[in-house]
């Protein structure tokens, strides 16, 4: 989990995803083959190879109006066809933290807060 | 606490109006990441893992309850209801996003709050000692002269493109509760011989890769002349610091490689051209900004209300809290209430909106409306009078601030960790949450005595692992996370680095280690009151390394 933020230079050793965050609220995006980004690992552009990675990254790249801090990412495989986080990282940044967070008391304030906005 | 004035106010509304047009533009497409990322790190805008991160200033610790319920409001209104303490007295939201950002801090102004400086290669929050202005044991108030630096270094041209982050603590009291050695510049308030009022320079600390304690280069600085020596510092270290390698770019290394002599002289060099300029502090520039501090009316009480005594019979909840999270205040009949936002199982520092909304009631009902954040992740409330403890005790505990056990084990320093920060190698708050649980009896808690574990995910050290009694630093080996020990570390006027005690061990054992250290602990202190630290440093390490790795 070294911050890859720092790779200079592409290692491809497994399949790889290039993920980034959404430059509006930061979400956990992953780039499409065909362009464009998605928030779920399924539909995620997959390379298997250094030069099918650097042409991702170079187009994630060149979005910079959608997408901050692109980098290369590893993924898992599974028998079925499904892809999952290549490491802890990329788990916590698919599926959130890995504590409980107070979500009860904020999903109840928003709801509070909209209804407030609302009369 | 300081208030702000007109100037102050103007700043920080001029400030949100511009970073609102360095959204739109960066939304646009106008402005590039690149060229947008420096001007949101100026305003504490981190991107993290999920999400952006805000990371609001929270001056020398001090908010008013006003203060408290806006950011209560902030966390509900664009965060996910809940802030971060961190250890550098600020508030961190996890979850903000960049198109309302802009609106959060225009809220956040409208209360005087901003995020300006709390990133970048500027002078970072200089902060203090939680108990400053009661404390029994203070010279004067640190938080006049904190303030009187962050005036003069806010925006200030020459220091806004530094070699790196500077990070400066004021401290007062003999008792060292500012961490003031591991900051890249610590003054420590003190008179000499003659009665005059000024500071011990110390300069150089730092955690981190590179960990180095502060060092002494001036005994005794006239408090006339502490923004110009200040000044004299910064403008060294930006001369001479680094900025061909990131990794050697603090001050503490500028002072390592020169020695502390050395580093001495260049500073009053520099300082010798400028001491009796426009920079001297004299009674007029003093008390105009000592002016727009308010202190409370405190009432002429007594100490130890006849009711008191007879609550913490009636109540044993109540007597551990007063034993516990009670310290005597230099008014007679009041008192300063530390409040634990370490509950068992929690995430140590985390606040809901709803707790702070709740402690802003109680601040304004017990403490004059004033309310501290201490470096070490919980809040205290510093005006309390002793009549109204049983009070304010069942106020806490209502929303669970008053659990008994500051600074004790389970009152854990910790990062963020892996669970929120780009930077990290591993996580940090699990491995505090495991232990809180391990620990959760109080009786056990208390035989321990005072104990402070620190918890860092990464080198970068926010959790100040190197200066924990128990310090423990995350990292990665083969992408699984293991966890580096070390012991006997101290950060107050005795400041120390800890010892590595061994090979890091798994995610899955640190909680047993630290049981283990405990266990070691007890059996081998020389009797019930001597304290972890101070049995440490009698045995060395040996017989806790023995006991950790006998099994592993």
């Amino acid at each position: 989990m070294t911050s890859p933020l720092e790779q200079k230079k592409i290692k491809v050793t497994g399949p790889v995803v290039v993920t980034a965050n959404r430059t509006g609220d930061g979400a956990v995006i992953y780039r499409l083959a065909d362009g464009g980004w998605t928030t779920t690992l399924d539909g995620a552009a997959i390379a298997t190879n250094a030069a099918l990675a650097h042409e991702l990254m170079t187009a994630a790249l060149a979005d910079d109006l959608g997408a901050v801090g692109a980098y290369v990412a590893p993924v898992k495989l599974l028998p079925g066809g499904q892809v999952r986080p290549g490491n802890l990282r990329e788990l916590i940044r698919l599926g959130g933290p890995t504590i409980e967070l107070p979500v009860a008391i904020a999903t109840a304030a928003r709801v509070l807060e909209s209804e407030h906005a609302r009369t | 606490m300081y208030v702000y004035d007109a100037f102050d106010r103007t700043l920080v509304t001029e400030r949100v109006a511009e970073f609102r047009d360095q959204v739109a533009r960066r939304l646009s497409g106008e402005l590039t990441e690149e060229e947008f990322k420096p001007l949101r790190l100026l305003n504490g805008v981190y991107l993290q893992l999920h999400a952006y991160m805000l990371r609001t200033a929270i001056p020398y610790g001090t908010l008013s309850s006003e203060q408290l319920r806006m950011l209560a409001q902030v966390a509900r209104k664009y965060d996910r209801g809940y802030g971060h303490f961190t250890t550098r007295q600020n508030i961190q939201y996890h979850w903000i996003k960049l198109a309302e950002l802009p609106d959060a801090m225009a809220d956040l102004a409208s209360v005087g709050m901003h995020g300006m400086q709390t990133s970048g290669n500027v002078v970072r929050n200089i902060t203090t000692d939680q108990w400053a202005g009661v404390a029994p044991d203070e010279i004067e108030d640190p938080r006049l002269w904190a303030e009187i630096i962050r005036q003069h270094v806010t925006l200030h041209p020459e220091f806004s493109f530094m070699p790196r982050k500077f990070k400066i603590a004021v401290g007062a009291a003999a008792h060292d509760r500012a961490a003031l050695r591991i900051h890249d510049l610590g003054l420590r308030l003190h008179r000499d011989d003659a009665g005059e009022l000024g500071f011990e320079v110390m300069v150089g600390g730092g955690l981190g890769r590179t960990p180095f304690l502060a060092q002494t280069i001036k005994p005794f600085l006239h408090k006339r002349d502490v923004l110009s020596y200040v000044e004299a510092i910064l403008r060294t270290y930006n001369q001479f610091g680094r900025r061909d390698n990131i990794y050697k770019a603090r001050i503490k290394i500028l002072v390592h490689e020169l020695g502390p002599e050395a580093f001495a002289k260049e500073v009053d060099a520099e300082w010798q051209s400028i001491k009796d300029g426009a920079l001297v502090l004299d009674d007029a520039v003093i008390g105009d900004i000592a002016g727009r501090f308010q202190y409370p009316v405190y009432e002429k009480l007594t100490d130890s209300p006849p009711q008191l005594a007879a609550a913490r019979r009636a109540d044993r909840g109540f007597d551990a809290w007063m034993t516990n999270s009670v310290a005597n205040h230099k008014v007679p009949g009041y008192a300063i209430v530390t409040l634990s936002l370490k509950p068992e199982g929690g995430t140590p520092g985390d606040a809901t909106a709803a707790q702070m909304d709740a402690i802003a009631e109680v601040a304004d009902r017990y403490s004059f409306g004033e309310i501290r954040v201490g470096h070490e992740q919980n809040l205290v409330l510093p005006h309390v009078a002793q009549r109204d403890l049983p009070a304010l005790w069942r106020a806490l505990d209502a929303v669970g601030v008053a659990l008994p056990n500051v600074n004790f084990i389970s009152d854990i320093i910790s990062c963020p960790g892996l669970d929120y920060c780009s930077l990290a190698n591993a996580r940090s708050i699990p491995i505090a949450q495991e232990i809180t649980r391990r620990f959760q009896n109080l009786d056990l808690q208390r035989d321990l005595g005072r104990l402070h574990v620190n918890i860092s995910g990464c080198i970068n050290a926010c959790g100040h692992h190197h200066v924990g009694h128990i310090g423990i630093l995350g990292v990665e080996k083969n992408g699984e996370e293991f966890y580096q020990i070390t012991l006997g570390g101290k950060a107050d006027e005795n400041a120390v680095l800890g010892t590595l005690i061994g090979p890091a061990v798994p995610y899955v054992q640190v909680a047993d280690v630290v049981e283990d250290i405990a266990a070691a602990y007890l059996e081998l202190r020389a009797r019930p009151d001597e304290l972890f630290i101070d049995t440490v440093k009698r045995t060395g390490i040996e017989p806790f390394r023995e006991r950790v790795y006998a099994a592993r």
